[in-house]
């Protein structure tokens, strides 16, 4: 600690100079918010939040949100882990693939979805001819939508600390004698539980405001399909306030789960 | 507030499918003398804010004007009547407003943002579209009852929708849609991609869609017709230009070209 004099700031400190840019970043993220709070009709809030419509929006979001997190969790770290550790060719190539739906906009994600999925779709034909299931129009779809544009986020979280984390610890496990499971279950997931926690914050929230690549794939219908993004676009068509109305509701549900998610599995580490 | 841009990408790619019947319509149309005005001065930018179902017919009239006017520009924004409505009295710059109903003509001019008054230039007729060769063998509008197909209509906030609930009305269907879209483009992309059995939209967005796409009519469709008004908006950027398009669209040029695009007089 040569340099901790006391006229030197703490290395690692933000440089003044960068201070207000750190400001104006915020003012920016939160002025539009401050701009929802202002104009939202509080007095007829709790009556637009109690239809039957937004309610049913509401708990269709939070539900496959939830269903999208967990199917990207479930596929995402596997596909992480084969990016990470894995020395396959082409790697990178894939790496860069999987960010496809990051750099697609939503409704040529939803299109695309059709023409994978839909009846007429590449395989969603086959789902039709042999299982009689076509997936667009449904809840499902809803999910699939979601997982889709969600994804990416999972998997580069998870990538990033699965290359940041200590190897030797993994080697140490194994060499006291641990099995291949038994290393994933207690060495490796722990080493990056926060990685994996802040995707799957950044997964959900993205399948939550996913509105473009639902609503072409899975339509809009009142409590099959129609989520609260798609409930907010049709409610600027009828009535701009309710719109606010039902973007504040949004807003505060998504805030208060992050926020407490957050403290839970990022306590600590944060 | 993220806009589906589906509406717009679509709307381009049929513009340029339809581009065919469009320019062989401007070709013959622009044989004879011109209606309106046509000094071949320049009338600068002229921002139309317009039904999606206009989408094939204003693009021609748009041509229309930049060629008689060398020099114009006309930028369309096509969307859904009542989403055109909203930007509108959100402040969005633009010189014309032509809307798929009276009603969300109405929202524009409650708020002040019309000059003189709206006027009914075409009117449009529900159809049933099904994709191409009709594959679920649908043969009528008592069809949309059934729980078996898969069906497209518009929300009922958005004028098609608005339109289609009037002709079950009629009918006495109780419709069993899986999906309510946002605007009629939207609804007849899903024909288009053949994921849904039948839908109801406009005769004239059959008509754009080409042979991807079957239309049939109903004669209920009588009680499903939708007045559009246009007008100029007051805070018009270009009054002049505006004019003009009104003008030209209410010309007998632009009934012409609307008529082929399947709209029918007033």
């Amino acid at each position: 600690m040569r340099r901790s004099s006391g006229r030197v700031a703490r290395p690692g400190a933000l440089p003044p100079a960068l201070a207000p840019f750190a400001a104006l970043a915020l003012l920016f993220l939160l002025l539009p918010v401050v701009g929802l709070v202002a104009r939202a009709p509080w007095r007829t809030l709790p009556e637009e939040l109690t239809r039957p419509e937004s309610l049913e929006a509401l708990r269709l979001s939070l539900v496959c949100a939830s269903l999208a997190t967990v199917v990207c969790i479930v596929l995402g770290v596997p596909l992480a882990w084969v990016l990470a550790r894995s020395d396959l060719p082409g790697r990178s190539m894939l790496r860069a693939l999987v960010t496809v739906p990051l750099v697609l906009p939503p409704v040529v994600g939803g299109v695309a979805l059709f023409t994978a999925l839909g009846r007429q779709g590449i395989v969603g034909r086959w789902l039709d001819e042999w299982f009689g299931v076509t997936l667009p129009f449904t809840t499902a779809a809803v999910v699939v939508a979601e997982a889709f544009v969600a994804l990416p986020f999972l998997v580069i979280s998870v990538e990033g600390a699965l290359r940041g984390a200590d190897r030797r610890l993994e080697d140490a496990a194994a060499t006291l004698g641990a099995s291949r499971w038994y290393v994933v279950r207690r060495v490796t997931l722990p080493l990056v539980a926060p990685g994996l926690a802040a995707g799957t914050v950044l997964c959900w929230a993205r399948a939550l405001g996913e509105f473009g690549a639902t609503i072409t794939f899975a339509g809009s219908f009142p409590g099959t399909t129609r989520t609260m993004p798609i409930e907010v676009y049709l409610a600027l068509q009828r009535d701009p306030s309710a719109a606010i109305a039902l973007s504040l509701v949004l807003l505060l549900v998504s805030v208060a789960v992050l926020a407490g998610l957050r403290e839970r599995w990022l306590g600590t580490s944060a | 507030m993220r806009r589906s841009p589906a509406a717009l990408v679509l709307a381009l790619a049929l513009a340029g499918c339809g581009g065919d019947d469009g320019s062989a319509a401007t070709a013959s149309a622009t044989g004879e003398p011109s209606s309106g005005a046509a000094s071949a001065r320049s009338l600068g930018d002229v921002t139309v804010l317009a039904a999606s179902s206009l989408t094939e017919a204003f693009t021609t009239l748009g041509e229309q004007l930049e060629a008689d006017h060398p020099g114009t520009t006309v930028r369309f924004s096509f969307a859904a009547s009542s989403e055109l409505a909203t930007q509108i009295t959100q402040g969005a710059p633009a010189d014309v407003f032509a809307s798929a109903s009276p009603a969300t003509m109405e929202q524009v001019v409650d708020a002040g943002a019309v000059a003189g008054q709206p006027k009914v230039f075409v009117r449009n007729r529900l159809q049933i579209a099904v994709p191409a060769g009709n594959p679920a063998g649908v043969k009528g509008i008592e069809d949309f009852g059934r729980q078996d197909l898969t069906i497209a209509l518009c929300a009922p906030e958005v004028p098609c929708g608005d339109a289609a609930a009037r002709a079950f009305e009629a009918v006495g269907v109780t419709a069993q849609p899986d999906t309510l879209e946002a605007d009629v483009k939207a609804v007849l992309s899903k024909v288009i991609l053949g994921e849904v059995d039948a839908a109801m939209v406009y005769r004239t967005d059959v008509r754009a869609a080409g042979d991807k796409v079957d239309g049939l009519d109903f004669p209920e469709s009588a009680d499903a017709v939708n007045d559009y008004p246009i007008a100029e908006l007051g805070d018009a950027p270009n009054p002049a230009g505006a004019k003009a398009f009104v003008d030209l669209v209410r010309s007998a040029t632009g009934l012409a070209v609307l008529a082929e695009a399947g709209f029918e007089q007033p």
